[in-house]
């Protein structure tokens, strides 16, 4: 499965970012390989529309979950359209996360927020 | 005339200047440009409101004929549009510049009008009070104001003088506020943050060639940083409005000072006078 | 590390004022200014070091080659904005472009390029254990929301990574800017002004933040310049279940103290010492109970 996941930096001990659609990487894993690849995130010197770039970016990966600690609206029907779901990540590891996630601990993303409209 | 009010940051006495020199001048236009937080209906709470809504041309397809090349997805700046199964439109996000509905091979792109704001008409005795108001959340304000522009021209060809109430700033919707006006009154408070903003102001008005004076608020005996900035510039100083417990209490309580007592509409009649005097004098040198 | 937003929703409240004070009161090692459009905390900030300066890329706008024009008028049809003028040659209006290029699409000699153009200016200001992240943003610019996620970005990067506290000062109205601002800070504190139209500026302003889910809380300020009005905030407070950290009453002592670069807790006056008990329980609502 394919995981995507939104990162700091560029390493696998790296934190979960805190913004969906200004990320600096995406983190996309593939828990049967256990192999990851990071991916730029175009999205972050956007002047707006940020987290809809991001979204596509995601999309276009192929990849089949998204972990994240937040999502705004128009991000949101971008995934959601594609079919992903969004989990819920936790105050720890990008390793940490996707080792809950796959051991069934993460909840769903519910609160999807009003999203920064032009951010 | 049009005269656009306006100060670097909010607080400094915009709205209760245009406000009150529109009541003072009895027959007049106020204009509320102020579109992500307009307060100028507060005061004159006007009667026989009529609504216009204020529209952009937004993008629609039709999925039939959309082959999902992307080509829109990847033109649009404002990242408007996604491709997930179907084409996605992002309604507030987009700038309506048309750019997609041009470039669609297939023609699936038209568009569409919705809105992202209103005006509202009204009048208060016998000033027309006409405020634009954004919904939040809109990508720009600026069509808004572009059609508030059309207001104040027809007011103007009426031979009402017509008092623009400016946002805050030096943004793009500021800049769109004082575009047309034949003179500017820039409000300065006396404090350090006061003679900061009307710094930037002032450059605003400099670089849009407009002719300006400047009007003192919130007067005191001490100090007057923004008065000592006028000076050593060879500003242009209109008038002072005094710091005054009770004007302020009559204006937070969303009252207008000149209908509310003879002492008000005097101070405000006098800064009237002054401004519309220095307005003709500065607009028959300088055509 | 917790971050503590203070916002307005109307301008002139005195939202610069209390957030002076806060940092003051916090010994806070992080703080920034997103008020891009109209930024003052800088003159209050007690810093005589120049600060790191970096320009601010906005949308690219367009620029026309006049050698290549032919002058067909394509673009000038085409602008939604009214950004081509035609004197004696075709130019773009840089304060009316808004970077779509869609006029470098259209034109058929490729005479039309987009470039990067500054739209403001980061400044960083540091020292051994403190940073002040703060920005301007160009005249006639518009959509300050990536600026103020950069300023943010900027002090989060050169904090210290054991810092507790950080303080941002927000900016007034509901647009990109203030909304830009409410990304991932843990609190919120909205300053009211006692009159009609501070209630109805700080409705708006709730409005926008509400789908956001953070913690929020309300002080007024010069709140003896209108007891009436300052009862209908506390009663909308009530109503909303919005907890009111305090009140400060109108303080000529305020201006002085801003006048002469100081905070209200730097000097003796009715101000400061209202600010003291509202700074205590917004940090206790901060961090918890």
């Amino acid at each position: 499965m394919k995981i995507a996941i939104p990162v700091d930096k560029k390493s696998r001990d790296s934190n979960v970012c805190v913004s969906f659609g200004r990320a600096p990487y995406f983190l996309l894993y593939d828990s049967e390989s256990e192999q990851g690849q990071f991916l730029l995130n175009t999205a972050a010197e956007s002047a707006g529309g940020a987290g809809i770039k991001a979204a596509q970016i995601v999309v276009d990966s192929g990849a089949q979950v998204l972990l994240t600690p937040r999502c705004g609206k128009n991000a949101a029907d971008v995934i959601i359209a594609a079919e992903i779901p969004i989990y819920k990540t936790i105050d720890k590891t990008v390793t940490e996360n996707i080792t809950a996630f796959l051991a069934g601990k993460l909840d769903t993303l519910d609160e999807i927020h009003a999203g920064f409209h032009g951010e | 005339m049009k005269i656009a009010i306006l100060s670097g940051k909010g607080g400094t006495g915009k709205t209760l200047l245009a406000v009150n020199l529109a009541a003072a001048a009895k027959v007049a236009g106020y204009v509320d440009c102020d579109v992500e937080e307009p307060n100028g209906h507060l005061f004159f709470k006007p009667d026989h409101l009529k609504e216009e809504a204020v529209t952009v041309k937004i993008p629609q397809v039709d999925d039939k004929l959309c082959d999902g090349c992307r080509l829109c997805v990847d033109f649009c700046r404002y990242n408007a549009l996604a491709y997930s199964h179907k084409l996605i439109i992002f309604d507030d996000i987009c700038h309506s510049c048309g750019g997609c509905v041009l470039l669609c091979p297939q023609k699936a792109l038209t568009e569409q009008d919705q809105a992202i704001g209103k005006i509202k008409i009204g009048k208060s005795e016998d000033v027309d009070v006409i405020s634009g108001i954004m919904n939040s959340g809109e990508a720009s304000g600026v069509p808004i104001i572009d059609r508030l522009q059309e207001h104040i021209a027809s007011m103007d060809k009426e031979g009402r003088d017509v008092f623009i109430d400016c946002p805050p700033g030096s943004s793009c919707i500021v800049m769109d506020s004082i575009k047309n006006a034949d003179y500017c009154i820039l409000v300065a408070e006396p404090s350090l943050f006061g003679v900061h903003n009307l710094e930037m102001v002032h450059e605003l008005v400099e670089l849009f060639n407009k002719d300006y004076g400047v009007i003192l608020n919130k007067c005191q005996e001490n100090e007057n940083l923004a008065e000592e900035y006028c000076q050593a510039r060879k500003v242009n100083i209109l008038g002072r409005i005094p710091f005054d417990p009770e004007l302020g209490l009559i204006n937070s309580n969303g009252k207008i000072a000149v209908r509310e007592s003879a002492k008000y509409h005097d101070l405000f009649s006098g800064l009237l006078s002054a401004v519309l005097k220095e307005a003709k004098v500065e607009t028959t040198s300088n055509p | 590390m917790k971050q503590l937003l203070i916002l307005s929703g109307k301008g002139g409240t005195g939202k610069t004022t209390i957030t002076s004070a806060f940092i003051r009161l916090a010994a806070a090692k992080a703080y920034a200014d997103c008020d891009v459009d109209a930024p003052n905390l800088h003159l209050i900030s007690d810093w005589d070091q120049e600060p790191e300066r970096n320009d601010y890329f906005g949308m690219d706008k367009a620029w026309i080659n006049s050698d290549l024009c032919s002058e067909c008028d394509l673009c000038r049809q085409h602008c939604r904005f009214d950004a081509i003028t035609f004197t004696e040659t075709y130019a773009v209006d840089p304060f009316a472009c808004e970077g779509c290029a869609v006029c470098e699409y259209v034109c058929p000699e490729n005479a039309i390029e987009m470039q990067a153009a500054p739209a403001g200016e980061k400044m960083l200001y540091r020292s051994a254990d403190t940073v002040f992240s703060t920005a301007r943003l160009k005249m006639g610019s518009g959509n300050s929301g990536l600026l103020v996620s950069e300023v943010k970005n900027a002090m989060k990067t050169s904090a210290a990574a054991d810092l507790k506290l950080a303080i941002i000062d927000g900016s007034p109205g509901i647009g990109c800017p203030v909304i830009a601002s409410l990304t991932g800070v843990d609190m919120v504190l909205l300053v009211a002004e006692p009159s009609v139209s501070g209630l109805s500026d700080l409705k708006r302003v709730l409005q926008t933040a509400a789908g956001f889910g953070i913690k929020a809380a309300v002080c007024i300020n010069k709140f003896d310049s209108n007891p009436e009005q300052t009862a209908n905030i506390e009663e909308y407070c009530r109503m909303h279940n919005l907890d009111l950290v305090g009140k400060i009453p109108f303080d000529e002592y305020a201006v002085k103290a801003i006048n002469s670069g100081k905070s209200i807790v730097d000097i003796d006056c009715s101000s400061g010492r209202a600010v003291q008990p509202l700074f205590n329980r917004t940090m206790r609502l901060l961090y918890g109970d």
